[in-house]
């Protein structure tokens, strides 16, 4: 049995912060299943953000005012305040580290306006502002290769765990398909969001959900799952986002008959309106045959910015529209749709990135989590652009050190090896023996339409309970799939596999979330309830207990210094 | 109909490489890696490759299309075919094969590993930003964006021949340190990156540069440590004297005598330094990548002399 002080899953921006925190007493591992340097982290573009008003005057009351309007008053605003005072501090010290940042004239760290931001306060490397602090990190991750162990390429099954109390990872290494247990004093989970469980969306392969799911099989309920963004500027068809950086340098967006339609939606912000309120514009529009020629896409015209600017500051956004549709934003409008992006909810956890089990907080012992895959909240119904870095870096340090302090004093636990290997070589197993007929291509591909139409931009009663019947006979088709690799050697198959099953089951946590709330708040919907309901529903959703019986349960919000009040821009 | 021709291989099967046909009609706009998951998803499940963000920007879909490295999800695939409606994909180069499309990556990482890829600094930071403007973070700003793809190491010509060459992905990430103002680690750094298997085992073939999808270039950030390694008074090492040997050539002839070069920097007398290069020379010269024997005085070298002598050199 391999051993560690503290196992962390992922190594995006949440989960190597979190190791450098852990590495400077314990013993420290970092598993993820793509090397570090390819977590879907280096895919964002955008910025950070951060109240150093370096460009204008900024403070961090303010940042929090914009972050709580902006996630329509269902954020925690207690963990709010200390994650947005904590930011400049985060900041300056991905700069010690090294991280590349554009700079001021004066050489200060160089910000820029984003979406639900009223000040610019997204601090940027280009538009490669992911990349840049991934990489950062990751160099911080090799200079002490002699105390932080990286399985690379290695995937996280499940959690063990008694009754309230983790003790470790039962793991494999993709490259043998080896099987292995963690056992571990502390466990985090930094494994990212879920997006791919949408038909269109900027998320990687790799976000499938697995440790929300790992998670919610060792007893742990999921938190506002109905709470999905979407991204206003997808690449048509791709999804590939294109930076709301490009709307932050002054990009319009234009219908198909060449009007900047963000008019008639939020007048005081145009463009710069958050995500929520641009993508139901955008679907409004098209819904209504305002499309670009009556198709479901719309335009995103840089062309007034002139290519030197976009050449300073959006260099890769440009390279991007020429690799993916031959258009030069220099010459001619993008082709864009919304694209599912950030997932809100995720794996409940206290402010210091304790992971709860229940609306009254009670502890899983010796297990956190931190970053996309966490539900803090911050970012309530909706999360404002360059919020989320933040929160993976903020919260992937705060969940170090909770771990570091934790597993500083606790013992390892007794774990059985030989059962929790075999309930995953079982798993394993089941798949390789399935001679059934099913495309697990043709599941995926359904689960992704079904999602995207039923429980996307707009949804209604009618269309979730059709999604949660749909998802649930995909399920059933899952079982009767046909596999083709049996073999041992960097088998992607079966983690294909693997992955849909997980995405399947959020799936339908996601929708049944969606169905219970019956409001519209933030990133969620409801046609049929087109108001936020603060009376009945200024809570969050909790789903407990099994696939074969979800159990919804709630709990409250934390309000502090922000009364709800009408959200318009 | 396209024919996508894909290098097979797996050991636990069968112990050679071979090659398979697959046909695949392209859709509309679909890069190579889109139509290799068509592949995978619909008529072999057993094809074996890394992808992850299929926009650019993770790194994990290089190999090759016909035989140079790309990143599969940046290229059209149609954009691909030849001229018998075929794509031939293999895996990347100068890696092991461990399955298929998928190469070991240990050795490239090692090296990056070996170049110190980290600031670093004496003093203890200030309580804000180290400042840094705009024209210095220019200087480091192209060396940043690699995503670490490996196709430069692929298609490397040194490393094909020498594996104890950090590659140009490595050394361009070196040039991200040496010319970062807040690194205060510069001459050690040149220092070592001008031993043996660094910045002047390069030859200067420029394949890296047309392999690499993002600014970073690694060719020119090469050029750029060079020029600091120089610039700092790096100069007793085999590079720095094969570069003053380069310059003693173009002045004297109005081209590179590069039959002389390697002669020259390991010193006239260095017998043993000698006897080292002639495997390498050998390897080279049955890989075709040595410079023709005879060599010729260009016409204008009256021209190259005066610019030499204008330089002051
Ligand atoms: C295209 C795009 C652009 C974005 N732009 C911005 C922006 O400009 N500003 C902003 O603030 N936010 C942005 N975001 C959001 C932000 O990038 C993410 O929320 C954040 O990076 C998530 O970081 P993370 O560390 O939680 O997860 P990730 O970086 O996604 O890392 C997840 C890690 O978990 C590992 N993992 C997952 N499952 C397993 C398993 N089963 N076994 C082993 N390992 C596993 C993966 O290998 C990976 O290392 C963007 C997102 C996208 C998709
Ligand atoms: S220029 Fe140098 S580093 Fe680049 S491929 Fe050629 S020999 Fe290799
Ligand atoms: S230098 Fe370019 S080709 Fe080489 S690893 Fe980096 S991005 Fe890839
Ligand atoms: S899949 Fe990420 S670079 Fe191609």
């Amino acid at each position: 049995m391999i051993k560690h002080d503290v196992v962390i899953i992922g190594a995006g921006l949440a989960g190597m912060r979190a190791a450098i925190e852990v590495s400077k007493e314990l013993d420290v591992a970092v598993l993820t299943k793509v090397y570090p340097s390819r977590s879907h982290s280096g895919a964002a573009q955008g910025g950070i953000a951060a109240s150093l008003g370096n460009s204008e005057s900024d403070s961090w009351e303010e940042h929090m005012y914009d972050t709580i309007k902006g996630g329509d008053f269902l954020n925690d605003q207690d963990a709010v305040e200390e994650y947005v005072k904590a930011a400049p501090g985060i900041i300056y010290e991905l700069e010690h580290m090294g991280c590349v940042f554009s700079r001021t004239a004066d050489g200060k760290i160089a910000q820029r306006s984003f979406g639900g931001h009223s000040k610019p306060r997204a601090c940027f490397s280009a538009d490669r502002t992911g990349h840049a602090i991934l990489h950062a990190l990751h160099e911080q991750l090799m200079k002490q290769s002699e105390t932080i162990k990286i399985y690379n390429e290695w995937n996280m099954h499940s959690l063990v765990t008694e009754g309230n109390r983790c003790n470790g990872v039962v793991v494999s290494n993709v490259k043998t398909g080896a099987v292995e247990v963690i056992q571990a004093k502390a466990v985090i989970f930094c494994t990212g969001g879920y997006g791919r469980i949408f038909k269109i969306t900027t998320n990687a392969f790799a976000s499938t959900a697995d440790g929300v799911m790992a998670a919610f099989r060792a007893g742990i309920p999921i938190e506002d799952a109905e709470f999905v963004q979407f991204h206003p500027s997808g690449l048509y068809r791709q999804g590939i986002l294109f930076s709301e950086a490009a709307r932050g340098e002054g990009g319009y967006l234009l219908n198909g008959k060449g009007d900047r339609f963000m008019e008639q939606y939020a007048p005081s912000r145009m463009e710069l309106a958050p995500r929520d309120i641009v993508s139901r514009a955008e679907q409004s529009e098209i819904d209504a045959g305002r499309g670009v020629n009556g198709k479901d896409f719309i335009h995103l015209d840089l062309r007034h910015l002139g290519e030197a600017r976009i050449m300073e500051r959006l260099p890769q956004i440009r390279q991007l529209g020429i690799d993916f549709t031959s258009v030069d934003c220099v010459k001619d409008p993008l082709p864009i749709q919304p694209t599912a992006h950030y997932s809100m909810g995720g794996i409940p956890t206290d402010k210091f990135s304790q992971v709860v089990m229940d609306a009254q907080g009670t502890k899983m012992e010796g297990f956190f989590a931190a970053g996309e895959c966490a539900c803090v909240s911050v970012h309530g119904g909706n999360r404002l652009g360059t919020n989320s870095l933040l929160d993976a870096t903020v919260f992937g340090r705060r969940a170090g050190l909770s771990a570091l302090e934790y597993a500083r004093s606790a013992d390892f636990a007794k774990v059985n090896e030989a059962q929790e290997k075999t309930k995953v070589l079982k798993s394993f197993e089941d798949i390789f023996q399935r001679d059934g007929s099913e495309s697990y291509n043709d599941i995926r591909n359904e689960m992704k339409d079904v999602m995207m139409e039923k429980c996307g931009i707009f949804r209604d009663e009618e269309k979730l309970k059709a999604c949660i019947e749909n998802i649930k006979s995909l399920h059933l088709r899952f079982k009767k799939g046909k596999v083709t690799d049996k073999g041992k050697l960097f088998n992607t198959e079966i983690y294909e596999i693997l992955e849909l099953e997980n995405m399947l089951e959020m799936a339908q946590i996601i929708a049944t979330s969606a169905l219970a709330r019956k409001e519209s708040r933030g990133g969620h919907f409801r046609s049929d309830y087109d108001k936020r309901d603060d009376k009945n529903f200024l809570k969050h959703t909790l789903v407990h207990g099994s696939m074969e019986e979800l159990e919804l349960k709630y709990k409250p919000v934390v309000i502090t210094k922000h009364k709800p009040t009408e959200r318009t821009y | 109909m396209a024919t996508f021709r894909i290098k097979r291989y797996n050991p636990e099967i069968k112990p050679e490489p071979y090659y398979e046909d697959f046909q695949l009609e392209i859709p509309e706009g679909a890069t190579l890696l889109d139509c290799i998951n068509q592949i995978k998803w619909t008529l072999d499940g057993t094809l074996t490759y890394r992808m992850s963000c299929r926009s650019a920007i993770c790194g994990s879909c290089g190999m090759k299309a016909n035989g140079h490295a790309q990143l599969a999800c940046q290229k059209q695939a149609t954009s691909l075919l030849d001229k018998n409606d075929t794509i031939t994909v293999e895996p990347l180069g100068n890696m092991e094969p461990v399955k298929d499309l998928v190469v070991d990556f240990e050795p490239f990482w090692d090296k990056v590993n070996k170049i110190k890829p980290y600031l670093q600094t004496d003093d203890s930071p200030p309580k804000k930003e180290r400042t840094q403007s705009p024209d210095q973070f220019h200087l480091i700003d192209d060396a940043s964006t690699c995503i670490m793809c490996g196709n430069c190491y692929s298609d490397c010509n040194v490393l094909e021949v020498d594996d104890k060459f950090l590659g140009p992905a490595a050394l361009a990430k070196a040039q991200r340190f040496v010319g970062d103002s807040r690194d205060e680690r510069t001459l050690e750094r040149v220092t070592e990156l001008s031993e043996p298997g660094g910045i002047w085992d390069c030859t200067h073939c420029g394949e890296c540069v047309e392999r690499c999808p993002k600014p970073a270039q690694p060719f020119y950030r090469i050029k750029e440590v060079m020029a600091v390694a120089l610039e700092q008074g790096v100069h007793n090492n085999n590079g720095a004297r094969h570069a003053l040997s380069f310059v003693k050539s173009v002045k004297s002839s109005g081209r590179l005598n590069e039959n002389m070069i390697p002669v020259e920097s390991m010193g006239y007398f260095n017998i043993k330094g000698l006897m080292e290069l002639i495997p390498i020379g050998l390897r080279m010269l049955l890989k075709r990548k040595i410079p023709p024997i005879i060599h010729k005085s260009i016409e204008d070298v009256k021209d190259v002399k005066r610019i030499f002598k204008e330089l002051g050199q």
